[in-house]
């Protein structure tokens, strides 16, 4: 029932649609992309809850005010809010409103192997790797991904050489910096050679009390036996929208890993395509949300086993205080040729609040007749027990529950190859049991 | 005055229908003083045990405990931790995640916090971890790992004593610390528990088997049945109990 008739488009929704056709640039093939990305949005508009895939996440209804496209951010102001992960030694990348600042990036001295531009000059140039871009066509709309790919003109391109082990992280802090409320669309691709190594850091921020509505996709073109690690850390401002998307084309025996880190805006919505198109890969994707108060977080994961002897793990953590509300969406979908696939995915959630909410989907869709394949959800409340035996010891009753907060949401850090960035992501965790009232 | 001072202690489990499982249990415990309690299987041991250190499961219907002459049943749990309660447990739980010395370490920072004193610094700590978990035969392995995590019994047990030995409580008690336990490991715990004996330090061991009243004598032992101490005694008592069981004092109670 995803093509009922709708004839009222909310206000939101006519604000995108006074904005789609204002980007241009990049060649025939983005154009036809946007183009085709725009008649998607005008025929199906802003998902709702009885689209399958956002079921849980009614943006229809959640998203409501119109909001403008965001204007160039002072540099000044930009710079003030980029704070995260700045300790973290990486390249660092910042990217205000939706476009790259030049002045507070790090885009020189590029190691050896390494190729960094920005989305805007590869268009401009008309940078071959462009055709990249697209590469992995979700089987159904996504309405957050459409609107990037129509109305993003900006975001980082980056190219790793076949063989070259890039050892300092790239970090893209995205963050908005504007006065009112407004929208921001970036779109970035990742090409990591055969046989490269790459670590890739993104962040999101901005205002609180600002109803700003950012978007961003990246795509990831991981080669033959490349080893891609991905961090995202997510603090918009505690009104904010934040909707994303991240796409691996996985290539032969390689390995991607990604965690994403959520703790900030009012709806956030992550969805994550892998399609493993290369034999004997593995793909970890791990994550943990960390809500409070009215918050609604949604991660959503497609992985499409295409070939056989590949691996996937899926690890995520949820904790829900007050009355908070977390989305858990992951369907793994085994190819008949995917034989001997082996996949195993998890949602855990941790409810702290009384009026807080979880809701697991884990689906499986398997062709093939020779794989190992599991899925889980579990939810409850901290463990009494384990309470009562902290407290025992003295460690009082908020102490304690960070403690085991800490622990729980620890197994899934942990997973965070790069030291810094791991310690980072603790540090913040640690930040927001610290703030719990 | 009394170091724990237990008057006509009446206890229910938590809700509407709870069972009575204590019925006028009275105990003074003084400074120094090791006293034993035995008794059958569901004379209310444990309850007793986890009403101390304030378990949350029971409702105290009537009666009082004082430490130090303080309102015991008035305090939060880790408050009686840093008074000085330490409950060794009989089944000691597992915590994924927690890192043993990270738990020994915020432990003993909560309960010096709570009295006022100050924190005690990483060298220190690592080297009071160090010594204590060397007499315990507990190697850097387990206290890296997870709280009791993949520890066996005796582990837990020696773990228990670790924690014990480290927080310097005035009041241990313990419960069931024999069970699970072979021999040679019931002498490791039994010398980890002895080391502890101090004038100003007070135990109550909570056994049903004499046999841990070898290693660890008592000077007081308390026979406990259908939730009220019916006969109190020397360590001989316990002997006495060995031979005769405890079918003579069921039969009083009922």
């Amino acid at each position: 029932m995803n093509a009922d008739i709708r004839p009222i488009r909310t206000q939101a929704e006519q604000a995108i649609l006074a904005s789609l056709g204002s980007v241009a640039g990049g060649g025939d093939r983005l154009a036809d992309l946007r183009r085709a990305a725009a008649r998607s949005f005008e025929e199906n508009g802003l998902p709702h809850r009885r689209v399958e895939e956002w079921k849980y996440t009614d943006l229809r209804s959640l998203m409501r005010e119109a909001v403008p496209v965001a204007g160039t951010a002072a540099i000044a102001e930009a710079d003030a809010r980029a704070r995260l992960l700045r300790g973290v030694e990486a390249r660092r990348i910042v990217i205000a409103n939706g476009a790259v600042v030049p002045e507070l990036s790090d885009l020189a001295d590029l190691e050896e192997g390494l190729s960094l531009t920005t989305f805007a000059a590869a268009m401009a140039a008309g940078d071959e790797v462009l055709s990249r871009i697209g590469g992995i066509v979700p089987s159904r709309y996504d309405a957050s991904l459409a609107l990037n790919t129509a109305l993003a003109r900006d975001g980082v391109v980056i190219t790793v050489a076949p063989g070259a082990a890039i050892q300092r992280p790239v970090h893209v802090a995205h963050v908005f910096a504007s006065g009112t409320a407004a929208a921001m669309y970036a779109r970035s691709l990742v090409v990591v050679g055969a046989g490269a190594s790459f670590t890739f850091a993104e962040s999101f921020e901005g205002a609180d009390g600002l109803a700003y509505q950012a978007n961003s996709a990246t795509e990831f073109v991981v080669g033959d036996g490349a080893h891609l690690d991905v961090v995202r850390l997510q603090e918009e401002g505690a009104s904010a929208f934040h909707l994303s998307t991240l796409l691996f084309d996985v290539g032969r025996e390689s390995k991607v890993h990604a965690f994403t880190f959520g703790l900030g805006a009012a709806v956030a919505r992550t969805t994550l395509y892998a399609t493993l198109s290369g034999e004997d890969s593995h793909v970890g994707f791990n994550g943990a949300t960390l809500l409070k108060g009215r918050q609604h977080a949604d991660s959503t994961l497609f992985l499409d086993h295409q070939v056989a002897g590949c691996e996937s793990r899926e690890l995520f953590k949820t904790v829900l205080d007050d009355s908070a509300r977390g989305v858990f969406q992951g369907k793994i979908v085994v190819r008949q040729a995917a034989q001997k696939t082996d996949g195993r995915m998890m949602s855990r959630a941790l409810v702290l609040g009384d009026e807080a909410e979880m809701d697991n989907k884990p689906e499986l869709e398997i062709f093939a007749d020779d794989v190992q394949c599991g899925h889980g959800a579990t939810c409850g409340a901290i463990d009494d027990e384990l309470l009562f035996y902290l407290r025992a010891r003295g460690i009082p009753l908020k102490e304690a529950q960070s403690l085991l907060v800490q622990a729980f949401v620890g197994e899934a850090v942990e997973t965070v190859e790069h030291d810094g960035l791991r310690e980072a992501l603790v540090e913040r965790a640690e930040a927001w049991l610290a703030g719990r009232a | 005055m009394a170091l724990l001072d237990i008057a006509n202690l009446h206890a229910k489990i938590d809700g509407e229908h709870g069972k009575e499982i204590l019925k006028g249990l009275s105990l003074k415990v003084n400074p120094g003083e090791v006293h034993a309690i035995m008794g059958p299987n569901g004379s209310g041991k444990s309850t007793l045990s986890y009403i101390l250190a304030g378990k949350e499961d029971y409702e105290v219907t009537d009666g009082s405990v004082t430490l130090d002459g303080d309102d015991l049943l008035e305090m939060e749990i880790d408050e009686r931790a840093a008074k000085g309660v330490f409950l060794a447990f009989q089944y000691p739980v597992e915590v994924p995640g927690v890192a043993t010395m990270t738990f020994l370490r915020a432990s003993l920072n909560a309960q010096r916090k709570k009295r006022g004193e100050a924190e005690v610094s990483t060298p220190d700590f690592l080297r009071l971890v160090k010594d204590k978990a060397a007499h315990l035969g507990i190697n850097q392995d387990m206290l890296r790992r997870g709280v009791n995590v993949g520890f066996s019994g005796g582990e837990k047990k020696r773990a228990e004593i670790l924690q014990m030995a480290i927080l310097e409580p005035k009041l241990c008690v313990l419960d069931e610390t024999d069970s699970g336990l072979d021999i040679d490991a019931l002498k490791v715990v039994s010398e980890g528990v002895n080391a502890l004996r101090a004038p100003d330090r007070a135990m109550i061991v909570i056994t049903h088997y004499q046999r841990l009243l070898n290693h660890i004598v008592p000077d007081f032992v308390h026979v406990m049945n259908k939730g009220r101490i019916v006969r109190s005694g020397g360590k001989e008592l316990a002997l006495e109990l060995e031979a005769n069981g405890y079918a003579e004092y069921q039969q009083d109670a009922a």
